[in-house]
């Protein structure tokens, strides 16, 4: 496999504050991957430097094998799609899909027009009259037209609804599987993109807490429920990331793939054992409440 | 349809082996491609991929060079035999459990099996 990104040791510091924090990985060719996180956790610090908009403190980028840094070769391969674009106010949405041949070597105008059709957007409309959803949905439209090698889509759908972000979801699938790219998704909506990913970042207060195929994550916690007595015994020697308790049930998420021998003893003890979703799994990972002391490299 | 107990590509095994068993995909016919799967359940390619090759590797689909790939035969006869092998496990000790956690006593329990077998 090709590495599209390589990042080592990265640090980003602003004054006294490290928003990114000694972080290493790489980017694979033609993957789909997701950079989740909570707010502030440093993702749109990360998709900054690498997209040659911001300098790091200390640590190296390579973006296809190259520095990013005034590099036009690189940049031009690369299309970044942020959270709240702006675009020059007075341009018409179709000046501003006039710009972009210039700025992506693979544009398809062609399917541009076709996606703003399917938006339904006003192609003459100037930007600073278009609402927030619709803004959004030219940054997708731009975003999937351009068919860069390496796209990247920081919080695409402020103001989008449901349906809007469904045809994102469709579109995107249906454009990389014709197109294959790789492609960087960073968003909360995680239940919601969490089967189009193939790999999964996780940031934690700067720090990359997981680096991990989606498949082998949702294996890798389970949750089980039953009366507080019968629990004591289970959970004895368990790693245990998140417990609620309801009356005399209690709720209990470990950290552990489940085994069949772990399943059967559970089974045999009336617990009753559900998955957890990637989501969940998130939430209680990126959760900082001190109940939460979980060695992540085991 | 696909939920998150278990892993994506293993559903998808599971539903082309469905597939098979019930007759909806013939044994020498055509699988539809990664991307239909990716598309109709709205995954990523390479997990839909990961699931075909899981059959692949299992003797159930074959791939011909250029054109896609394409259920073994006798891949029916394999699959209903495997799942005959976990019948016991996956059905019938679950069932006795609970039914032992209610109070329904062995001979209760082949009566309505006997009675519920007779609805079909």
């Amino acid at each position: 496999m090709t590495n599209i990104i390589e990042v080592n040791q990265l640090t980003k510091s602003f004054g006294s504050a490290t928003t990114v924090n000694d972080v290493s990985f790489t980017i694979e060719e033609g993957k789909i991957y997701g950079l989740l996180g909570r707010n502030g956790a440093g993702k749109t610090t990360i998709m900054n430097m690498i997209t040659a908009q911001l300098f790091p403190t200390s640590g190296e980028i390579k973006v296809f094998g190259e520095a990013p840094y005034e590099n036009q070769s690189v940049l031009r391969q690369i299309c970044f799609i942020k959270e709240g674009q702006q675009y020059p106010h007075l341009f018409r949405i179709a000046d501003v899909l006039d710009l972009c041949p210039s700025l992506f070597p693979n544009w398809d105008n062609e399917y541009a027009y076709s996606l703003l059709e399917e938006y339904k957007l006003p192609v003459k409309r100037k930007i600073k009259k278009l609402s927030r959803g619709m803004l959004s949905s030219v940054g997708i439209v731009i975003g999937l037209a351009s068919r860069a090698p390496l796209t990247i889509f920081d919080e695409p759908y402020l103001g989008l609804d449901a349906v809007a972000r469904g045809i994102f979801y469709d579109r995107l699938l249906e454009d990389y599987a014709k197109h294959p790219r790789t492609i960087i998704l960073s968003t909360h909506l995680i239940d919601e993109v969490s089967r189009m990913l193939e790999h999964v970042l996780l940031l934690d207060q700067g720090k990359l807490i997981i680096n991990e195929e989606v498949d082998a994550i949702r294996g890798r916690a389970y949750t089980a429920i039953g009366s507080a007595k019968i629990m004591d015994s289970f959970m004895s020697g368990k790693q245990i990331l998140h417990q609620e308790s309801m009356g005399s049930i209690v709720s209990t998420t470990v950290f552990e793939p489940l085994d069949k021998q772990t399943r059967m003893e559970a089974e045999e003890l009336g617990l009753e054992i559900t998955p957890v979703s990637l989501q969940q799994l998130i939430i209680h990972l990126t959760n900082n409440t001190p109940k939460r002391k979980v060695d992540l490299n085991q | 349809m696909i939920d998150d107990s278990r892993p994506i590509y293993v559903q998808i095994a599971e539903r082309i082996e469905n597939d098979i068993i019930e007759g909806g995909l013939l044994e020498e016919s055509q699988v539809p491609s990664t991307n239909q799967f990716a598309s109709f359940y709205q995954i990523n390619p390479a997990t839909a991929g990961k699931g075909v090759n899981l059959l692949v590797d299992q003797g159930i689909l074959y791939k011909k060079r250029g054109v896609g790939m394409f259920v073994t035969a006798g891949a029916r006869e394999k699959l209903m035999q495997k799942r005959r092998d976990q019948f016991l496990e996956q059905y019938v000790i679950t069932m006795i459990q609970e039914a032992e956690k209610i109070g329904i006593t062995r001979d209760q329990l082949s009566e309505m099996i006997m009675k519920g077998g007779k609805l079909q």
